[in-house]
């Protein structure tokens, strides 16, 4: 009898020990495909919790922000997501509408022009959407200025890039019932109006047009990862508009515990660092060592622009139409 | 057709399985994701715009393309020359590239940066700007020119080389009397191919349209689906476009006058006319603009490529290989599929061999995702779906490449056939499949090579490890490196043109177009 209960408790560790190895915990994170691709902050955030967390980070990757949250909705309450990384603040309102995501637990002090205490989104990146053009040719600095001169410009659809709808708020929070005449001035500036932001800034370059809506930090880019110094990013007097990227963690996740951890090492000093030279985007928490070089803030926090989720989910519709009437003629 | 019922047997059957399940592809996602919460809006105003512009957009390519094809089909089809091959197989390139790929390549030339302004600033000429609806029907020439002069040219080797015997021996006109009824036949096809490619056209009209009058129905597809979030509206719009497909459909295969020339015997054409110098110049001058309208584009993309080759991330090689698989299934399941539709003929199949072209990627691989979430990883049937959704994109052409030809050996050689009681499987090996050979190698490398090119629905599927190779060089585009993604597009070009020259170099037999 004794010696069938020691084999029996034997078989029983041997179990244990068995799932314990098999059960090391697959956190999936979903996110865009430039957050997990080699050369994006992925990789480095990956292993840097997988050394802590005792698990397993595996990425999920659909086109940008809104296909991610296209992805999470079709998904529902049934989807495989622990944590979105990826979504922003154009977004928020339609996610939050989902009742899919959870409250983080996850509470820091940001160094971001704008406070955030949102209890459900934890933002890990930010920066200002800019004009981008070669130095040394015709600058300006507002959009009432860009109207009056004769500077080709290339923009992204609202409809269908994220950058294009942070232009369109940018006018709209601006301008507000001007924004129509600010879009019927640009109409003759535009050279086109792209699907995304990749086309965009890819006509740009091959020299379509004079400057393209990018962001703030396009030009460190060029200067730190290419050693080409000859791109700026324009700032205007109306003040410039922010966008921040946001994670969160989903309501329907298994592993609530670890999921809230891997949001809060996304804030720690250890992966900002990693997001300014992967991501090209300002760190929401500055990191130790600072800045790298090229990443000089080029905006004084008084003239960074940003609509409340709610404010940019009311005003969307109306600006889109202003839009659409203004360069449809 | 109860002649060939009889005949093909249970291969009929195959022919209606793979038409329902063509169909049942496009309308069955089409409901699944119909089936999603949505507003179920009915069209807004700025709808209705975009369904106007993009049967106008869509028209005006058709019949451009068409139109401009035919000369230089014509060229082609009566002279010979060193490299005629290689030139063909060149000019078809635009057809089977990435869109934003030509679209660069053709920026590059006739863009505000291109060389013909650079040239005409050199001459003191001020700039032409390709942007606006000029731009986006010149973009869709540009990729449709190949395809109209593809099809006319298959169109005038299909008349038997004994009518151009005859009509030399008997000094008859060859162009009233056998090159204008075979147009007719030919041309409303091609039109409609063309017209209903365009219909569904969304990168282009976006980025060459200028700005927001360029909307088609597939830009409000996307909005609804990516930005809006309502399923059930991206199905209305996606209903609109196979509905206009239908009815487009239906009024090519109203307007279309089959040719009867009879049966020939095989025989490669020699032709006696258009000997004269006048023909000899305007044949070399349709042959020379095309070439330099295709290729031109086309030299700037591989121009733009070598910079970029020593940048190439590791994962290309990868990526190729998965392109390259999903390339070959794609080509093998759209070619099965178009050849057990075209043996059965019908109007079934007519439809079922169009609705493809006016069905939108994205409604199309959502679709995917809704049936297959919740009991299979999407993760998994990534290149299954990229497969699949490839096949049934590339399925009409490869139909259309076989139907005709069936139809003409059925004419020739059906009778003899029957006689000798050749039915079923049998008469598929023995009667078809020999005769079938240029145009089987030629439907598999135009649909594995618009297969390499075509990025699907990867992107709903696809997680970081499973990207093919258009999904490599949209990510590279998206993270700042163009040079890269430019090395990316190059390799992309020499891929399609490999497995297309590959199928169609194995499978020609004798000297078809």
């Amino acid at each position: 009898m004794k010696k069938i209960l020691t084999l029996a408790s034997v078989a029983g560790l041997c179990l244990i020990a068995q799932a314990a190895v098999a059960d090391t915990p697959v956190l999936t994170v979903y996110t865009y495909d430039s957050f997990a691709a080699d050369w994006g902050p992925g990789p480095q955030i990956k292993s840097g919790f997988e050394e802590t967390c005792g698990c397993t980070v595996k990425f999920v990757t659909a086109g940008d922000g809104a296909a991610l949250l296209s992805r999470l909705e079709l998904e529902g309450a049934a989807g495989r997501a622990d944590v979105a990384v990826g979504l922003d603040t154009s977004l928020i309102a339609r996610a939050r509408e989902t009742g899919l995501f959870a409250t983080s637990g996850v509470g820091e002090s940001y160094d971001m022009p704008v406070a955030w205490d949102d209890p459900v989104f934890v933002p890990f990146d930010w920066g200002y959407f800019a004009f981008v053009a070669n130095k040394g040719a015709p600058e300006v600095h507002s959009f009432k200025e860009l109207a009056a001169s004769n500077i080709k410009i290339v923009i992204e659809d609202p409809r269908s890039s994220t950058p294009g709808l942070g232009l369109l708020l940018w006018v709209k929070k601006a301008y507000g019932d001007g924004a129509a005449k600010i879009w019927a001035d640009l109409a003759d500036n535009i050279v086109t109006v792209t699907p995304g932001w990749d086309q965009a800034y890819g006509l740009f370059l091959n020299g379509e047009a004079d400057a393209v809506l990018s962001y703030s930090t396009s030009p460190a880019y060029h200067l730190i990862a290419e050693n080409d110094p000859s791109k700026v990013a324009w700032t205007f007097d109306e003040g410039q508009y922010m966008q921040i990227e946001v994670a969160a963690r989903m309501a329907a996740s298994k592993q609530p515990d670890l999921a809230q951890k891997f949001l809060a090492y996304l804030v720690s000093d250890k992966a900002q660092a990693v997001i300014p030279t992967t991501n090209w985007m300002y760190p929401v928490v500055m990191p130790k060592e600072g800045l790298p070089k090229g990443f000089e803030m080029p905006v004084a926090p008084d003239k960074a622009l940003l609509m409340s989720p709610d404010e940019a989910a009311a005003a969307r519709d109306g600006a889109l139409e202003e839009w659409r009437t203004a360069l449809s003629r | 057709m109860a002649h060939r019922a009889v005949a093909l047997g249970p291969l009929r059957w195959t022919g209606t399985a793979a038409a329902v399940l063509v169909v049942a592809l496009v309308l069955g996602t089409l409901a699944a994701v119909a089936s999603r919460a949505g507003s179920g809006a009915a069209l807004a105003s700025a709808d209705v715009a975009a369904v106007l512009f993009t049967l106008q957009q869509a028209a005006v390519s058709a019949v451009l393309s068409v139109a401009l094809a035919v000369p230089v089909a014509r060229a082609l089809a009566r002279r010979r020359f060193a490299g005629r091959r290689a030139l063909v197989a060149l000019m078809g390139a635009p057809f089977i590239l990435p869109v934003i790929v030509a679209v660069f390549g053709l920026l590059a030339i006739f863009g505000r940066g291109g060389l013909l302004n650079a040239g005409l600033g050199a001459l003191g000429l001020g700039p032409v700007s390709v942007y606006g609806f000029g731009g986006v029907v010149l973009a869709n020439v540009f990729f449709n020119l190949p395809l109209a002069t593809r099809l006319i040219l298959q169109g005038w080797s299909a008349i038997p080389a004994e009518r151009f015997r005859l009509a030399a021996t008997l000094n008859a006109p060859v162009g009233r009397l056998l090159e204008r009824p075979m147009l007719r036949d030919v041309l409303p096809g091609a039109a409609l191919a063309i017209f209903l490619i365009c219909l569904a056209s969304f990168a282009v009209a976006l980025i060459l349209g200028g700005g927001p009058r360029a909307t088609t129905v597939e830009v409000a597809i996307f909005q609804a689906l990516r930005f809006d979030f309502d399923p059930a509206k991206a199905a209305l719009l996606a209903l609109v476009q196979v509905a206009l497909c239908t009815v487009a459909a239906g009024l090519a295969g109203l307007v279309t006058v089959p040719a009867a020339f009879g049966p020939g015997l095989d025989r490669v054409p020699a032709r006696w006319d258009g000997r004269g110098r006048g023909a000899r110049l305007a044949d070399g001058a349709a042959i020379a603009l095309a070439a330099a309208f295709l290729l031109a584009p086309l030299a700037m993309v591989v121009a733009q490529g070598f910079v970029g080759l020593g940048q190439l991330p590791l994962q290309v090689w990868p990526a190729a290989l998965r392109s390259l698989a999903v390339a070959l299934s794609a080509s093998v399941l759209a070619v099965g599929l178009a050849l057990a539709m075209a043996l059965r003929g019908g109007a079934l199949v007519q439809v079922a061999g169009v609705l493809p072209l006016a069905s939108s990627a994205l409604v199309m691989g959502t679709g995917l995702f809704v049936l297959s979430h919740g009991w299979l990883d999407p993760g998994h049937i990534a290149l299954p779906a990229t497969a699949l959704v490839n096949a049934a994109a590339s399925l009409p052409f490869a139909f259309r490449a076989l139907a005709p030809a069936v139809g003409r050996i059925e004419a020739a050689h059906g009778p003899l056939a029957d006689t000798l009681g050749l039915t079923g499987w049998p008469r598929l090996r023995w009667l078809y499949l020999p005769r079938l050979r240029g145009e089987l190698g030629f439907a598999a490398g135009l649909s594995a090579a618009l297969s390499v090119g075509d990025l699907g629905v990867i992107t709903l599927f696809a997680g970081p490890d499973s990207a093919t190779l258009p999904l490599v060089m949209y990510r590279l585009m998206g993270s700042y490196r163009l040079q890269a993604a430019a090395g990316v597009a190059l390799m992309l070009l020499a891929m399609a043109l490999a497995v297309f020259w590959a199928f169609d170099r194995g499978g020609r037999g004798h000297a078809a177009a």
